[in-house]
């Protein structure tokens, strides 16, 4: 035994040591190589991929093919990245963060990109923030909602080319009371978990701020993917709030709509679902009218009309054979942006370095997918857009989901303002939003 | 120093001069599986004993939001310190939970110890105050008072995580050959008869539970570390899962058999993951299934059967 | 008044549903020892099946009457094709082995099911909510409820009541419970065991499809239902005394009802009451509530 352990030692450190060259044989790609290599993260896999993960990824495989080809209405009409070609691949953010974490670094480290652009949960990326400064990789978040990332500490390498999580929760309040300005009270049933518990607080404190005195009749709380909802349901019922907020999203959001439905949820309640745009085009006439709906900023019917909106729904449309909702606009733009600051730099001199890239994003304004993306917070990392909420109609005669009584907030009106934290802003009464 | 802490010496040296020359992804990888492995080490110490442990991620993950929490409440930045302190609270916990536990077997062991994690789980979600599912940064460790960043500090976590390995290693292998540890096949086998030698088996159990506890909370510590973020996703079942898994992978043949399991079921993901991400679950279901039918006492009996056929 | 009748509508429904997507479980263990983990993959495959099969018949204009039986058909085919499969291809060869391997073979079965229902159907969100919302609502304390979901009460009555019969008032039932009791006797007894092992698991199957399909039309059915639903099964059994029918009874009643309490009275711990009850029964009665100490063997 005694020998025999010690081949063991020698063959299994050998061993380990053959498996990680091999693992690192594909050597690293030199910055400045020909084509720009994209690593590109979203759910490919478990409950998240259906609603987010594969409308995002649909969206980067078109718009990054547009790119290549030249094929993007202006202004983004020329070829690739500054004159180079996109080189993509995905990886799945399915995973423990832990597992997100090695995935980056192997991206980064292993194979050698120019870029990451993805992450749609906030967990991914506070967990990568770190990590992208560490390897001073330059790192483009789409989706992720949390304010903390840009609120709780500074970056040099990473950018959001969405919006915070918090403008949801201002625009649903403020147009609920808008619209239905009698209400003296509200309810509450988001996901138990930092998404929903951080909805549903920025809601809560808006509308107290907005109006003070307000009565909340019940927050729930079930778990994540639980499913079923009849107790939360009846005890919606039995509350008889006047609004209920809910930013619940997929499978959870459509088998809540599908029991609250017949039991006439909806008719003694208005029902606020602060992304409840991504089930549009799935419920028809299951969806009951009236329920307002929010898309997380100006996307899918909230984008306004112009030749990119255009082009990007007609083409995505055609393409996937569902319309576009809203993680597809925010990964559309995320591109865009990556791609504007590519091209600014590339102005100035040919084959721009990661740096030079940087420099050109940071405070850039640029033209998004139906909207502006202005990158205004986070010392210019971190974009603000204006958001939109509607109210559903399904139209009878021509099959189709709309929206009515659609109301426009600025960016200026739900964004706090620079180095001012989102949770305190709205404590405070929101001082200095420009909402005309 | 008999084969197994021979090897051990080898192995160890070898690593830790070798980490100098591979890039940093391969030493964040290399930490992350000897964390891990070090958890694995505790499930195999129950599983000598019969007993199989689907809540290991409770202390995983203690280890790490003890990490986190002495950063923010303390201030501790040092990275031995951390670590020091993350294995002594699960340790500490399993000290209380073990009096209860110890007298459960089988799958009632199993469950009772899944229920634990998940109520953890569960507290930690709705956890406000310890933001739930999105906070935790944790900051960069520092060593014996040098700051950190940078490629010296991969490496110091590195080197700090074998020398954990190699106390692991080196206890738990004294005492397996130790007569308490000759005690856990015995109690495997046959419980009332290790009662009849005057040996109380509770409180052997107990024993081995807080040393699988104050070891998962170590590996937990270590990751936190590596990785730089704590989510309550370590205590979810699944991690419990994963690690069990890999402990029937490893086999209990050997104090370092759970570490050449970790190497391969990392290895094994990161492979499926970045050639197969939309089947990588099945793979690694497959992978199991054979594992278990064709290689019941797991990869290191790979290893013994040819020592066997080389000793003379 | 109103929140206790509201509790007691919403924990009998959600206690009826535990109960079906449970007592395959049990069943499975009672007589097989076996904790199959695949037990969540039967739950999903069956949810699919009948999600799919819903949407097709639907979509051809057929009334909705019938695809209640269409639910349970998909149940029974799922369930058995799976059972069968699973029984005579894979677990008949392992069962000397230790249980907790046994166990951790179905954990990678379970892993390859649940890639296999990403493979077959995609990521994208199943909906089959039809036969559900056919069958209206009805009124209770002021409150509406779901008719179909206050189905579930008898319908897992239903079920509780045939397995009882079958396992006391047929002849393989009562052999079942000598095996369920005594293997190595009834074995000695001339018993085939093996072929009521394959018997057994496929009713299991079955009962778990049969979870799966049954709540179809109340949910968006997604990929990943599976992954909760084993938890909540698992707690279920070993509250109610693993192998026990009646015991399963109970056990859904006391989580059924203890989370509709948490709903309407203290929402927040809603997340983990059901580990808490677990946890404080097995506290209490090590073996479960119904459970019986093993015999030890000196």
């Amino acid at each position: 035994m005694q020998r025999g352990a010690e081949m063991i030692a020698w063959a299994g450190a050998g061993l380990v040591l053959a498996a990680v060259t091999t693992m690192a044989a594909a050597p690293a790609a030199a910055q400045t190589a020909s084509p720009v290599q994209i690593g590109l993260v979203t759910f490919l896999s478990g409950p998240a991929a259906g609603p987010f993960g594969v409308p995002a990824r649909n969206a980067a495989e078109l718009v990054i093919d547009a790119i290549n080809k030249g094929e993007l209405p202006a202004p983004y009409d020329n070829k690739g990245l500054a004159g180079a070609p996109i080189d993509s691949f995905f990886v799945d953010e399915a995973g423990p963060v832990t597992k997100v974490v090695q995935d980056f670094r192997d991206m980064v480290e292993r194979r050698g990109v120019a870029a990451v652009v993805g992450y749609v949960s906030s967990g991914s990326c506070l967990g990568i923030a770190p990590v992208a400064e560490e390897l001073k990789k330059l790192t483009v978040f789409f989706d992720c909602g949390t304010p903390r990332i840009f609120e709780d500490a500074s970056y040099h390498y990473v950018f959001r080319a969405s919006s915070t999580a918090t403008i949801d929760s201002i625009g649903a309040a403020r147009y609920v009371l808008k619209e239905f300005p009698g209400i003296k009270s509200y309810a509450g049933l988001n996901q138990n978990y930092a998404w929903g518990q951080d909805s549903w607080g920025d809601f809560d404190a808006t509308m107290q701020a907005l109006k003070p005195g307000l009565e909340v009749k019940t927050k729930q709380f079930p778990k994540l993917f639980a499913g079923q909802y009849s107790a939360e349901i009846s005890e919606l019922l039995a509350a008889r709030a006047d609004v209920i907020h809910s930013s619940f999203y997929d499978g959870d959001l459509e088998s809540f709509i599908l029991q609250a439905a017949p039991r006439g949820l909806m008719e003694q309640s208005k029902l606020v679902l602060t992304t409840g745009e991504t089930i549009m085009y799935r419920f028809g006439a299951k969806l009951p009218d009236g329920v307002v709906l929010g898309a997380r900023g100006p996307y899918g019917p909230f984008a306004h009309p112009g030749p990119l909106a255009d082009w990007f729904r007609k083409a995505f449309t055609d393409r996937y054979k569902t319309p576009p909702t809203y993680p597809s606009y925010q990964m559309a733009n995320a591109l865009l942006g990556l791609k504007s600051a590519y091209d600014k730099a590339g102005k100035a001199k040919p084959s721009p370095t990661q740096d030079e890239v940087i420099a050109a994003f940071e405070h850039l304004k640029f033209q998004g997918v139906g909207s502006e993306i202005n990158m205004a917070l986070g010392k210019g990392h971190q974009a603000i857009t204006e958001i939109a909420y509607g109210k559903y109609k399904f139209d009878e005669k021509t099959g189709e989901p709309t929206l009515t009584d659609i109301v426009y907030y600025p960016a200026s009106c739900v964004n706090p303002p620079e180095g001012v934290k989102s949770s305190d802003w709205i404590k405070s009464g929101m001082t200095g939003a420009k909402c005309e | 120093m008999d084969g197994t802490l021979r090897a051990l010496a080898v192995a160890v040296i070898a690593l830790a001069i070798g980490s100098l020359w591979t890039p940093d992804w391969i030493v964040f990888l290399a930490t992350i599986i000897i964390a891990k492995g070090l958890v694995v080490l505790g499930l195999m110490v129950l599983w000598r004993t019969g007993l199989v442990s689907f809540g290991q991620a409770l202390y995983y993950g203690i280890g790490a939001y003890a990490v986190g929490m002495a950063q923010l409440a303390f201030g501790l930045r040092d990275a031995f310190l951390l670590v020091a302190f993350g294995t002594v609270l699960a340790a500490a916990i399993a000290v209380l939970l073990g009096f209860l536990l110890a007298r459960y077997r089988d799958i009632f062991f199993a469950m009772l110890s899944l229920a634990f994690s998940m109520i953890l789980y569960g507290t930690l979600v709705k956890s406000a105050t310890l933001c739930s599912t999105d906070c935790f940064a944790v900051l960069p460790p520092r060593f014996a008072g040098m700051a950190a960043g940078g490629t010296l500090a991969k490496n110091g976590l590195f080197w700090l995580t074998l020398a954990a390995a190699t106390i692991a290693v080196y206890g738990v292998h004294r005492y397996l050959a130790s007569p308490l540890g000759a005690l856990t096949t015995a109690i495997r086998d046959n419980e009332i008869r290790v009662e009849y030698l005057g040996y109380s088996v509770e409180r052997a159990i107990h024993i081995k539970y807080v040393i699988a506890a104050a070891l998962a909370g170590a590996g937990g510590a270590i990751v936190a570390l590596a990785v730089g973020h704590i989510d309550p996703d370590s205590t979810y079942w699944t991690t419990s899962g994963e690690f069990v898994f890999v402990t029937i992978l490893s086999g209990a043949g050997s104090a370092l058999a759970p570490f050449v399991g970790s190497a391969i079921f990392e290895a094994l993901r990161a492979y499926a993951t970045a050639y197969a991400p939309y089947s990588w679950q099945m793979i690694l279901g497959v992978f199991l299934l054979l594992l278990i039918l064709f290689l019941p006492q797991g990869v290191w009996s790979l290893f013994q059967r040819r020592v066997r056929r080389a000793a003379p | 008044m109103l929140t206790a009748v509201t509790i007691l509508v919403d924990g009998l429904v959600y206690s009826s549903w535990l109960f079906i997507v449970a007592v395959g479980l049990t069943l499975i263990f009672g007589v097989m020892k076996i904790l199959n983990v695949a037990h969540g993959g039967f739950y999903s495959m069956g949810a699919y099946t009948a999600a799919w099969a819903i949407g097709l018949y639907f979509n051809a204009g057929w009334p909705p009457a019938g695809s209640y039986l269409l639910i349970a058909a998909a149940a029974g085919i799922a369930g058995t094709l799976l059972g069968l499969a699973l029984e005579r291809g894979l677990l008949r060869y392992v069962y000397h082995r230790d249980p907790i391997i046994i166990v951790l073979i179905t954990y990678a079965v379970f892993l390859i099911l649940e890639n296999l229902v990403l493979q077959i159907w995609g990521v994208d969100a199943y909906l089959a909510y039809q036969p559900d919302t056919a069958l209206g609502t009805t009124r209770i304390a002021g409150l509406r409820f779901s008719n179909y979901e206050l189905l579930l009460i008898p319908l897992a009555a239903a079920i509780g009541g045939g397995l009882w019969w079958g396992l006391n008032r047929t002849r393989t039932g009562k052999i079942l419970r000598a095996v369920i009791h005594d293997r190595e006797m009834s074995l000695a007894c001339g018993i085939d065991v093996s072929r009521l092992y394959t018997v057994t698991f496929v009713i299991g199957a079955v009962l778990g499809a049969l979870g799966g399909a049954v709540t179809a039309p109340m949910i968006s059915v997604t990929p990943g239902i599976g992954v909760e639903v084993i938890v909540i099964a698992f707690a279920v059994v070993v509250v109610s005394g693993l192998g026990s029918i009646p015991g399963t009874i109970v056990g859904a009643l006391i989580v059924g009802l203890s989370r509709a309490a948490a709903v309407h009275l203290w929402p927040e711990v809603e997340l983990f009451v059901i580990y808490a009850v677990m946890s404080a029964v097995l506290i209490v009665r090590p073996q479960g509530l119904f459970g019986r100490a093993p015999l030890r063997r000196i």
